[in-house]
């Protein structure tokens, strides 16, 4: 039989060990997001019901691509603030490509998202070549973007091309609910960035050169390589976000998606993904996006509660879990620091 | 600020065409030069740009206009600096500027009260005590800012984007939404008062600045602040209290970002939650940038952000003046900010003066 204090030793012990997980802000996450949603299924009539979790699907569709692709960015130690600009410049050039020049809807498409992936890896060779900012950078890639956007239009434009309206008004049947075409699109391309993240190289590189660049560089990663290619993947995700939010939107207009950028910074962050980069999940990226989600679900259905609030509970739960991640790192090193006699290890190192 | 310049020149200060060198490496030159430049191409094209006029006890003209509408930026680029300088960034300034500018205006707000059978707008609290809630709000921001990135070691990005998103959503709930009219007359004053002919703007700008100045030359905070942004350990180990050191620098920036809410919400006599001071942030750090002060922190010039804000209100006057679509100004500041940020860039210098070892960049 155990005694008393070893088994309370032992459960402190285990306890530390769950804390000083890596996943552990991930666990948290998921239990939060569950939370809320249970919150919602008691405090409100009609929350609890298949097609309000699939409603967050469609309505975030567009941000949960986004939020991969800074998922990548962040996780190599970057930022990228151009993408809301990018999306919003991706929707104005599909409506007048659509509208004026009455191209084949596919070829817009192809078209927009090559431009995403360039402009994208214009700034990553910027900022690799350069060894510019990324803050920066990317902040004068979002000028750029949204100014070309009013250099095309400063009113909206509608889009009534077919294919778009199609995917505008499909419904998915998803047994007694229903899901639109970009969700699928959105999922597969999660899935997709899963894959690249944790088991491909490229996935492992851009680990390491968030953990440590000059030591990946060391290594003989093709650090470079990597980074320009993360910031047109990142392009990349926001032109397609920019072709999701207009089958969502039907229409092209400069003024799209404000401050985007921000929530989907605000999702990686939520999602557990460290803002120093080399540590992170891109699955947790989903739960970050539906967090923010549930929140605009949650305002909706109490009705009295006005949209500001969503601003003020997005930055509550952003400092939340920075201090959260914050004291974890702290927790970790020094941990590391007694077991390893002052190695002191960022958590990323098991990672990486 | 620039000791190495000044030992060099100490060695070879013979001929004129040195001490012209020397002025061309100056920091302030390439700023000084963008903004001559700029004002050369408003002289060719636009008719009567340095014209002022003395009209109702005021001066009127392009050039007044132009320092009028760059007050509350210079006033947020001077703080931005400093936190620049620390290896810092406050994205928070907008947000800010809300928060200050909506503080003041509610505060203030304006009701008819009959005086000698004339109605006149009286304000609802004292003034005075309206505007120091409003900084008191603003210094609280900067507060939690010096708070999360001093104490806590967070991030400043990510620090000052907590209050970021948060702070419209905070200005927003203290007006319900609404934008605020504000009638009370010498709230006023403060965005588009006279004094001396000049505009009243400018003095509190001039105040700020002068007062920065003489805090940074003539007492060790200046040095400092340097040594923070050029390695923090370093600094610590030499028996510099970082932490409060920056604490202070968020608090002082956000105090700015009041100022210039204040400012404009007086300007517009109104204060809208949503709009005030949007992006304002991004031309600040822009402002600091083009002035000269390196983002990776260390060495930084006053005088520079000064500079480099009025360079972007001047690019904002000549497009608009010039007649081009105000809707190019956004594309001609990435451009500009491109420029700059090459212009700093070591390696885009290396490439430039010897192409041969461009092959050798990895």
């Amino acid at each position: 039989m155990m005694n008393n204090s070893s088994s309370s030793l032992r459960l402190r012990a285990s306890w530390g060990a769950l804390l000083a997980t890596p996943s552990f802000t991930s666990l948290v996450t998921v239990a939060l997001l569950l939370l809320m949603f249970a919150l919602g299924a008691f405090g409100y009539d009609g929350f609890f019901s298949l097609q309000v979790v699939l409603n967050l699907f469609i309505d975030n569709a567009f941000l949960l691509v986004i939020a991969i692709g800074m998922t990548f960015v962040i996780l190599s130690g970057g930022i990228d603030l151009s993408v809301g600009s990018v999306l919003a410049l991706t929707t104005m050039i599909s409506a007048y490509l659509l509208h004026v020049w009455h191209w084949h809807p596919l070829l817009v498409i192809v078209c927009v998202l090559l431009l995403g992936g360039v402009f994208g890896a214009a700034m990553g060779m910027l900022i690799h070549f350069f060894k510019l900012q990324p803050f920066i950078v990317t902040l004068a890639g979002m000028f750029l973007a949204r100014g070309l956007c009013y250099l095309i239009s400063i009113n909206s434009i509608t889009i009534d091309d077919p294919l778009y309206v199609a995917m505008s008004q499909t419904r998915l049947e998803f047994g007694d609910a229903f899901i639109s075409p970009s969700v699928v699109i959105a999922v597969l391309m999660l899935a997709l960035a899963i894959y690249l993240a944790h088991f491909t190289r490229f996935g492992r590189a851009v680990y390491a050169i968030g953990g440590n660049e000059h030591s990946a560089l060391l290594m003989g990663l093709p650090v470079g390589r990597t980074k320009i290619a993360v910031y047109a993947f990142s392009g990349f995700c926001a032109a397609l976000a920019g072709v999701l939010f207009s089958f969502y939107m039907l229409s092209g207009y400069g003024l799209h998606a404000q401050g985007t950028e921000l929530d989907a910074i605000a999702a990686v962050v939520i999602g557990g993904t460290l803002l120093t980069g080399g540590y992170g999940y891109v699955a947790g990226t989903l739960t970050g996006v539906l967090i923010l989600g549930v929140i605009q679900t949650l305002i909706a259905f109490d009705g009295t509660l006005s949209s500001w609030w969503t601003k003020i509970f997005i930055g509550i739960l952003l400092f939340v879990f920075c201090l959260a991640q914050r004291l974890m790192s702290l927790g970790a090193a020094r941990a590391a620091d007694a077991n390893a006699g002052g190695n002191v290890v960022k958590p990323s190192a098991q990672v990486a | 600020m620039n000791s190495n310049l000044l030992s060099e020149h100490d060695k070879d200060n013979a001929s004129p065409w040195h001490g012209l060198q020397q002025a061309l490496r100056h920091p302030l030159a390439r700023p000084l030069a963008a903004l001559a430049v700029l004002l050369l191409i408003d002289f060719f094209l636009i008719p009567g740009f340095f014209r002022i006029e003395f009209k109702d006890g005021h001066l009127y003209g392009s050039v007044i206009d132009i320092v009028n509408r760059a007050a509350p930026l210079m006033l947020a680029a001077l703080g931005m600096t400093l936190v620049i300088a620390t290896r810092g960034i406050d994205i928070s300034v907008g947000a800010v500027v809300a928060i200050s500018g909506t503080v003041a205006a509610t505060l203030i707000g304006g009701t008819v009260v009959m005086h000698n059978g004339v109605p006149e707008y009286a304000s609802n609290i004292p003034m005075a005590w309206a505007i120091a809630a409003a900084m008191g709000a603003a210094i609280l921001c900067g507060a939690w800012n010096g708070l999360l990135v001093a104490t806590l070691g967070l991030q400043p990005i990510i620090a000052t984007l907590i209050l970021m998103v948060a702070g419209r959503g905070l200005a927003q709930l203290l007006t319900d939404g609404q934008i605020i009219t504000v009638y009370y007359k010498p709230f006023f004053y403060l965005g588009s008062g006279y004094l001396f002919g000049l505009p009243f703007s400018l003095f509190i700008v001039a105040g700020m600045f002068i007062v920065l100045a003489l805090l940074m030359r003539k007492t060790a905070l200046g040095l400092f602040i340097q040594s923070v942004g050029i390695n923090p350990v370093a600094a610590r180990l030499a028996g510099i209290r970082t932490a409060a050191l920056i604490f202070f620098v968020y608090i002082f920036c956000s105090a700015c970002a009041g100022l210039a809410g204040l400012m404009i919400s007086a300007n517009i006599k109104s204060a809208d939650a949503n709009n005030a001071g949007l992006l304002l942030e991004l031309d600040a750090i822009l402002a600091v940038t083009l002035g000269g002060t390196s983002l990776a922190g260390g060495k930084f010039s006053l005088v520079g952000s000064v500079i480099g804000a009025l360079i972007i209100q001047a690019l904002t006057y000549t497009i608009y003046s010039l007649g081009v679509p105000p809707e190019v100004n956004m594309v001609v500041k990435s451009v500009v900010v491109f420029l700059v940020c090459l212009s700093q860039s070591p390696e885009f210098r290396r490439m430039r003066f010897s192409p041969s070892q461009s092959k050798s960049l990895p």
